[in-house]
């Protein structure tokens, strides 16, 4: 019906987009005019200069992200649903999430280093913990909205508890996880830069603060490309997965 | 054997009582009233009578606190397969498309996917929802989906109906044809059917029997017989205008409540407050 318009229309608002940004960074990098900030075409050349010792440390931080991703969705939606299930659980943690929820889990950052070393471990700890409080809140406010007719249909059914998470819980609950997750890849990109650049000698952080410190611009420039691309890659998987599980609500 | 066929419903001095938070809270009363198979029965009453709780009971949602509640001279203790349920809101599911949600009943009983896939699209096709298959219920309008929970309810093939205030957010005109249709469906199908309603020409129009609840901790205060009920042109008759009449005065009578509409022959367009 009218797919192949909106379809076209959302293609023409991509390149629209890409256009603006590459305009408005051409701008700035010549009002700037600093090898720091190097224009969309020099950036090119500087990526494929750049792109061999470059990869290793993009694996490395994509790796991270992703693990912590995995880890901090994976502990939160579980608590989340024993949380709304139960009254008294609820009561009772809801001022801890409450209290801990609002601090920016990265200046835990010190402690971790302390205590895990400085390789991945201390990261993953970080970025998970991050993911894992912007999941549960999200999930935990999401079970709360579960149509309760729809729980009854399927016990009237004689479904099973099963049958209800299958149902009913899952779906109703599975795109507040991709929503959260879609709004926390920034935040998660945030602590993984700041926890790469503070310590160890590997990942996109580092990378970027060590050819900083080189005063190798150009190369610095190609890690924060990097860093960016990771972030707008995880963002648009997210969207995607979100707009599928949610396509019945449009 | 006993004298129950396998579909009667029969309620014995039924008690029960919700505990909360705050306190406990007795919704029905000294329940006791009996569902021929095979007949309807339309229940209408004040807001928070026990009307819903009534129905969950039967559904075997709810356990009585006192008294039994009998299905086919058995107590319920679960959901019966032979009984389908139309709660309030109709518990539709906004993620499944139409074919999804009509075929749910037979999902969860393990029906095999092609049989429940045939059976759902059977029941649509009874209720006039050919084409919409695979529709979100957001994309259909509220007579749809009141279609749409009605042919969750038909692929099942229960011989027990039970439906909470079905047509209560549909506007007068249409609800007057899906009441057609429900009546069409039981005259064609005799399945034993609980109609709760507000609306006491939904209740005459529909109801072989109209069980009138007091207020709260319901209990039936009053049976009227509706003999005329399938009728051809009984909406329009004196019978059915003096029968709305008859269920208003037991209304008045029964829990001192106000109801509202003059006309008694504006059928389904008054509610009880
Ligand atoms: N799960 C529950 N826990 C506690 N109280 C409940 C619960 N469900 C219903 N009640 C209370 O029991 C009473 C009867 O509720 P019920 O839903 O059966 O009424 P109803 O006749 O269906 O009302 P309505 O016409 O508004 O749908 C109400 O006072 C209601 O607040
Ligand atoms: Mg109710």
């Amino acid at each position: 019906m009218n797919r192949p318009p909106s379809m076209i229309r959302r293609i023409i608002g991509y390149v629209f987009a890409v256009v603006f940004i590459i305009a408005g960074w051409w701008i700035t990098a010549l009002l700037v005019n600093s090898p720091a900030l190097p224009t969309p075409a020099a950036t090119v050349g500087v990526l494929a200069q750049n792109a061999p010792t470059l990869v290793p440390y993009f694996w490395t931080s994509a790796y991270r992200v992703i693990v912590s991703l995995v880890i901090g969705t994976a502990l939160a939606v579980p608590i989340a649903h024993v949380f709304a299930r139960s009254r008294t659980l609820d009561a009772l943690f809801a001022p801890v999430l409450y209290l801990l929820y609002p601090i920016p889990k990265v200046v835990l950052l010190p402690i971790l280093l302390v205590l895990l070393g400085l390789a991945d471990a201390p990261k993953i700890a970080l970025i998970s913990l991050t993911v894992f409080f912007q999941v549960l809140v999200a999930v935990r406010d999401s079970v709360k909205i579960v149509p309760e007719s729809a729980v009854l249909s399927i016990r009237s059914l004689g479904g099973s508890r099963w049958d209800e998470y299958r149902h009913v819980v899952i779906p109703a609950t599975m795109p507040a996880v991709f929503t959260s997750l879609r709004i926390g890849v920034g935040t998660a990109i945030a602590v993984l830069f700041i926890a790469e650049a503070m310590a160890g000698s590997t990942g996109l952080g580092y990378f970027i603060m060590q050819s900083w410190s080189m005063v190798n611009y150009p190369r610095m420039f190609a890690g924060i490309i990097a860093l960016a691309l990771l972030g707008v890659v995880l963002y648009a998987i997210f969207d995607i997965i979100e707009r599928r599980l949610t396509r019945w609500r449009s | 054997m006993d004298e129950h066929s396998i579909n009667d419903i029969l309620f014995e001095d039924v008690n029960l009582t919700y505990d909360g938070d705050d306190g406990s809270l007795v919704a029905v009363h000294d329940l006791s009233f009996e569902v021929a198979a095979g007949e309807s029965v339309a229940f209408i009453g004040p807001s928070g009578c026990g009307k819903s709780t009534t129905l969950h009971m039967v559904a075997g949602l709810l356990k009585p606190s006192e008294g039994r509640v009998l299905v086919g001279g058995v107590p319920v203790d679960q959901p019966r397969r032979g009984t389908a349920f139309i709660p309030q809101d109709l518990g539709l599911f906004p993620w499944k498309t139409v074919l999804q949600n009509a075929a749910l009943g037979l999902t969860i009983r393990k029906v095999p996917e092609s049989e429940a896939r045939t059976r759902a699209t059977e029941a649509l096709e009874k209720v006039g929802l050919s084409g919409f298959e695979r529709a979100y219920p957001k994309e259909l309008s509220g007579g749809m989906r009141q279609r749409l929970a009605l042919a969750r309810a038909l692929a099942m093939d229960a011989d027990i109906l039970l439906m909470d205030e079905p047509l209560s957010a549909i506007d007068a005109l249409l609800r007057e044809s899906l009441q057609d249709t429900l009546l069409d469906l039981w005259l064609e199908r005799r399945h034993t059917q609980m109609l709760v309603t507000h609306s006491i020409g939904e209740a005459v129009y529909l109801g072989r029997r109209i069980l009138v609840f007091s207020e709260r901790p319901g209990t039936v205060v009053a049976v009227i017989d509706n003999p005329d009920v399938g009728m051809a042109g009984y909406r329009a008759s004196a019978e059915f205008s003096a029968k709305c009449q008859e269920v208003r005065i037991a209304l008045a009578n029964g829990s001192s409540v106000e109801t509202q509409g003059g006309d008694p022959t504006d059928s389904g367009a008054e509610v009880v407050r």
